[in-house]
């Protein structure tokens, strides 16, 4: 670097920055030195607003809160598209589609750490879905065990109690041979066994059931493997207080401040002071034990009101968590860096500021009640510290040891200037593809039942504690035979029989951006439906590659555009969300990936429908047409086969089908109920058989459907399609809720065996243990 | 005893996380209850209570060996608070990491705060945690916990552990538990015989399919599967029409226990 640019402040492990001397080439030497991640035009930026040099604390302060992480400046900025502009993908179309449909039950949305859903009896839930995918690829065990708690600690700065966790995984093929991976690069195999292990072990040691899922393997994730985190929480409305005042206290509770997570910290800050401190890089290490003790004690001080808010640290550390706090609230604050409690006794100012180590909470306390919110976590074994105060300043203020290494203005550390990215049409266009037609369908489905994405996930769910809490109404297996439900239910309130549903929706290898996105908000949707859910909650996370590429940009805008429409046609608003970009690795991007997660609620969970057939001799139905609909599906990818026509979702009829089903749940109509998504109405029929044990019966000729061919009418996978077992005694009643909406009745329950009837009157058959085998694994 | 006048204490520390449901399940059935830390515990003694519960969870992590920590506490802080709550014949309950805190503290099997554990809770035979259903078979009613079961009755709780095999430190101790009539609960088949070891019915390969067992006066006890989370008929996967589950059976006994205690 230049001489005259940088200077040690006196007796003080900090540096300061002449800017006011950088050159272009400078601002970005200094940038990446100094590990901030910022553009040009950002540095430019900051140059240009102060006429004095910046602290090295100030700088990472900058990168840390204008990163992509924090403020989301993507989704946030301006996007160039074919004839036009996008201003903004968060305010044009996701959050676009929460505010026209105005729902008096979205209680606080895209605001908080959580979004806000009313419930029963004065209650809200709150929900929240992160990613934590990058970590998971270095130490797949602490990232997706750092994932899993800070998604709840997520829950907890909205003063939520968790009450349930999901988690959505994808991940390379496990049988990838070693040879064909990049040096350096994980195998499959391990994420994968790490990943499982480090969800399982932070939830379970919390206490906190882990209810929902789904795991996706595809070599469009050897390189980047994806771990969604969710948590579901509830809260007494009267006491979600966010109410910091000037003169209150800031207090920092939980883990202990160490080197842990701390951005780049490999970089040369050792060569500009000429530390010969070899600074360690590493992933955020897990301790859910502290974590456990923070809910307790935060649950605590929640309850007697002893708080006037609160947020959690997570990317960007303290500086992101005091500059946040102090600026929703329209103040400022000063942090003292003297007081935090620190892992290890010589880290710098810089470090302190923006450590990512895991369990803490930050509280605003009013003086009044500071003794007795410290002696909670004295009580809970925690250590917590006064860090600051609040103040009118409107600046965010550091001490450390006397001196002032801060002070920065936050109107304008919170509008950093906006990007502005180039994007390219991006748009499926589909060929026709030639599939053979199959001899015997049965060994067709038996490939498929065993098809690594379609398999019985039991082996995975069982390490998962899905009942402790007690609140698991539908569990994520259902009975002994572990037949997966398509969605959750809890049932949080001792008094109340609501239950909050919990579902996903994700398809990743629908080709088409568009459609996949809303095939997945339309599958979010129905899975909730199929158990008897409905005022459906969205939640969206995109695991996309580099922003900055036309091409990944494109498809990006196709989602985000999806989003608005079939947000606003299934009325179902959007509360939260989060953002995963520049997933990228010597294997080129992530395959685009947006998980939907739905949050229903059930009015009396006593009527909740599970998946397992019930009775012999009842009627099965399926709801909703069968088109010719098979790119990107199960049984076409088990072929090596590419083309064909993109699932697409038809919402009106989509809507109409999802109303009658819930009117017939309600009225007590539904045996079991199961979505037909990947593999078809086979892999659907299969599933609820073997979940039950009983046999089954389906003629084809009955299915409605626009396709000629038994194996297409098996494997399609068209939206919006339920299998519906109906008791047979309420037929007549189930037939008069579904006149005028597309529906056949195409089987029976009964047998001993799994029975297709084709097209052509051709029977095919298969035992139940046959299909058992198949889908558990050999 | 009056119901009212009864007192219940689950204990806690860190990492204690089955506590709220146990509360639950315990008021319910009209008995007070009280989560109390083991601070407060150590502070306030036990004198006031007719009921202990060591709840499940994660004591202290788990980090040593599931209970260890715990049960080394409870050794060096409560143990003749403790003593004198048995010898009372008070009762004591154990569930899951209440169960491995017990054994650790050598509370169970004999009852006496043995100085070294006669069996260990080890790690599950799939190695691997498991939550899932499972058929408990009552092998002895009419005790303090089994009040109002009888032989052979089978009751669908769940398990979530993943240390959960029962392992007597010799045949001898187990053929004595077996001679007292001390193994109060066995894993069985959906028959209604015992697993005799068969996964997954036998979830963890506990010798003997040991689920739960008690001491030879039947006021202390300890099982690895979770009555608490059964306790409700909407909590059993296949569902229920009537307002309770199977769990309640075991919280039953006690209640009728402290009304005549």
């Amino acid at each position: 670097m230049r001489e005259g640019l940088i200077r040690a402040l006196r007796g003080l492990p900090v540096v300061e920055f002449d800017l006011s001397k950088a050159e272009d080439g400078d601002l970005l030497e200094i940038s990446r030195t100094m590990g901030l991640a910022l553009s040009l035009g950002e540095m430019r930026a900051i140059k240009g607003h102060f006429s004095r040099p910046l602290t090295d604390v100030e700088l990472q302060t900058f990168g840390q809160t204008w990163s992509e992480h924090c403020i989301h400046k993507t989704f946030k900025g301006i996007i160039e598209v074919e004839g036009g502009r996008v201003n903004g993908l968060l305010k044009e179309y996701i959050m676009k589609a929460t505010r026209e449909l105005n729902k008096p039950w979205c209680y606080s949305v895209f605001e908080d750490n959580a979004g806000l859903i009313e419930f029963d009896r004065g209650y809200l839930v709150a929900a929240k879905v992160e990613t934590h995918n990058h970590p998971s690829a270095v130490e797949p065990f602490g990232g997706a065990a750092t994932g899993v708690g800070g998604v709840i600690r997520d829950i907890l700065g909205v003063w939520g109690e968790p009450i349930a966790n999901t988690d959505v995984l994808c991940f390379g093929p496990l049988d990838l041979p070693y040879e064909s991976l990049p040096p350096g690069m994980k195998h499959p195999k391990y994420i994968y066994k790490g990943v499982v292990a480090g969800i399982g072990s932070y939830g379970n040691n919390m206490g906190i059931p882990t209810v929902s899922g789904a795991i996706f393997f595809d070599s469009g994730y050897v390189g980047n493997p994806v771990v969604y985190c969710g948590c579901v929480g509830i809260l007494p409305k009267e006491l979600y207080i966010k109410n910091t005042k000037e003169g209150d206290y800031a207090v920092l509770a939980g883990g202990r401040t160490g080197r842990d997570g701390i951005h780049g910290v490999t970089f040369a800050s050792a060569d500009l002071l000429e530390d010969t401190d070899t600074l360690r890089p590493a992933v955020q290490i897990p301790n859910p034990l502290i974590e456990e003790r923070l809910r307790r004690a935060i649950i605590s001080i929640r309850d007697r009101r002893l708080a006037s808010g609160i947020t959690d640290l997570g990317g960007g550390g303290i500086s992101c968590a005091t500059g946040e706090m102090a600026h929703r609230s329209g103040l400022g604050i000063e942090v003292n860096l003297d007081v935090v409690h620190l892992k290890e006794p010589d880290l710098a100012p810089w470090e302190i500021w923006v450590s990512e180590s895991q369990e803490r909470m930050l509280l605003s306390v009013p003086g009044s009640n500071l003794s007795d919110v410290l002696e909670i976590f004295e009580n809970e074994d925690l250590e917590a510290c006064v860090l600051g105060r609040f103040d009118e300043s409107g600046k965010l203020r550091v001490r450390y040891r006397d001196f002032t290494v801060c002070d920065l203005d936050l109107e304008f550390l919170y509008h950093p200037p906006r990007v502005t990215r180039r994007s390219c049409k991006v748009e499926y266009l589909p060929v026709p593809c030639n599939v053979p037609e199959p001899k015997d369908i049965t060994e067709e489905l038996l490939r498929l039942l065993s098809d690594p994405n379609i398999r019985s996930r039991e082996e995975v769910v069982r390490t998962y504690d899905h009942e402790v809490r007690g609140c698991t109404a539908i569990k994520p297996l259902q009975g002994d035979l572990a037949g997966p439900n398509d969605a959750a239910v809890i049932k949080p309130l001792k008094d109340s029989w609501m239950g909050v549903v919990i579902s996903c929706g994700i398809n990743p290898f629908y080709p088409d951006p568009y459609w996949m996105a809303a095939a997945s908000i339309e599958e979010a949707i129905r899975n909730n439906a199929s158990v008897g859910g409905r005022r459906v909650a969205l939640l969206d996370n995109f695991v996309w590659g580099n922003p900055e590429r036309e091409d990944r940009m494109g498809s990006l805008v196709r989602a985000a555009e999806a989003c608005y429409e079939f947000s606003k046609a299934f009325d179902a608003p959007f509360i939260s969300g989060k953002d995963s970009l520049y997933n990228e690795s010597p294997l080129g991007p992530v395959r685009p990936t947006l998980l939907i997660t739905g949050i229903g609620i059930l009015p009396d969970i006593r009527k909740a429908v599970t998946v397992h057939l019930k009775k012999e001799g009842d009627p099965l139905y399926v709801l909703g047409i069968t088109k010719d609909e098979l790119a990107g599906s199960a049984y076409l990818r088990s072929k090596g086969i590419n083309g064909g026509e993109c699932p697409k979702v038809d919402a009106k009829t989509s809507k109409e089908i999802i109303r009658a089903l819930t009117k017939a749940i309600d009225s007590g109509l539904v045996a079991a109920c199961h979505d037909v998504s990947e593999g078809g109405i086979g892999v659907a029929a299969a599933e609820m058989a073997m979940a039950s044990g009983l046999g089954l019966s389906l003629d084809l000729r009955d299915v409605p459907s626009e396709v000629k061919r038994s194996d297409l009418v098996l494997f399609s996978e068209s939206t919006s399609r339920f299998l519906v077992e109906v008791k047979k005694d309420r037929l007549r009643e189930f037939e008069e809720v579904f006149q005028g909406v597309i529906h056949g009745r195409a089987g029976v329950v009964g047998g001993r065996t799994f029975k297709i009837v084709g097209l052509d009157g051709k029977t095919w058959e298969a035992s139940i243990s046959e299909l058992r085998r198949a889908w558990r694994g050999g | 005893m009056d119901l009212e006048r009864a007192k219940a204490c689950i204990a806690r520390v860190g990492g204690t996380n089955c506590d709220l449901e146990l509360k639950v399940a315990l008021e319910d059935l009209g008995l007070r209850t009280e989560i109390l830390h083991m601070k407060e515990i150590v502070k306030k003694g036990l004198a006031e209570y007719q009921l202990l519960v060591f709840p499940g969870g994660f004591s202290y992590g788990d980090y040593v060996r599931a209970g260890a920590i715990w049960g080394k506490e409870v050794h060096s802080k409560i143990k003749s608070e403790l003593q004198t709550f048995i010898e009372e014949n008070k009762l004591v309950l154990g569930i899951c990491n209440g169960f491995q805190v017990m054994i650790e503290a050598g509370i169970l099997p004999d009852g006496e705060i043995a100085e070294v554990p006669k069996a260990a809770l080890a790690n599950n035979a799939s190695s691997k945690y498991e939550c899932r259903w499972v058929y408990v078979r009552v092998e002895r009613g009419g005790t303090p916990f089994t009040e109002g079961l009888t032989n052979g009755e089978i009751l669908r709780i769940p398990v979530g552990h993943g240390e959960g095999r029962f392992l007597p430190e010799s045949e001898e101790v187990l053929r004595e538990l077996i001679k007292d009539g001390c193994v109060l609960f066995r894993y069985a088949l959906p028959s209604g015989d015992a697993a005799d070891g068969e996964y997954p019915y036998n979830p963890n390969g506990s010798v003997y399919d040991i689920a739960g067992i008690c001491n030879k006066r039947g006021n202390i006890m300890g099982m690895m599967p979770h009555p608490e989370r059964a306790f409700f008929g909407w909590q059993l996967p296949e569902g229920s029409d009537s307002l309770y589950g199977d769990g309640k059976k075991i919280f039953q006994g006690i209640i009728k226990y402290l009304e005549d205690y």
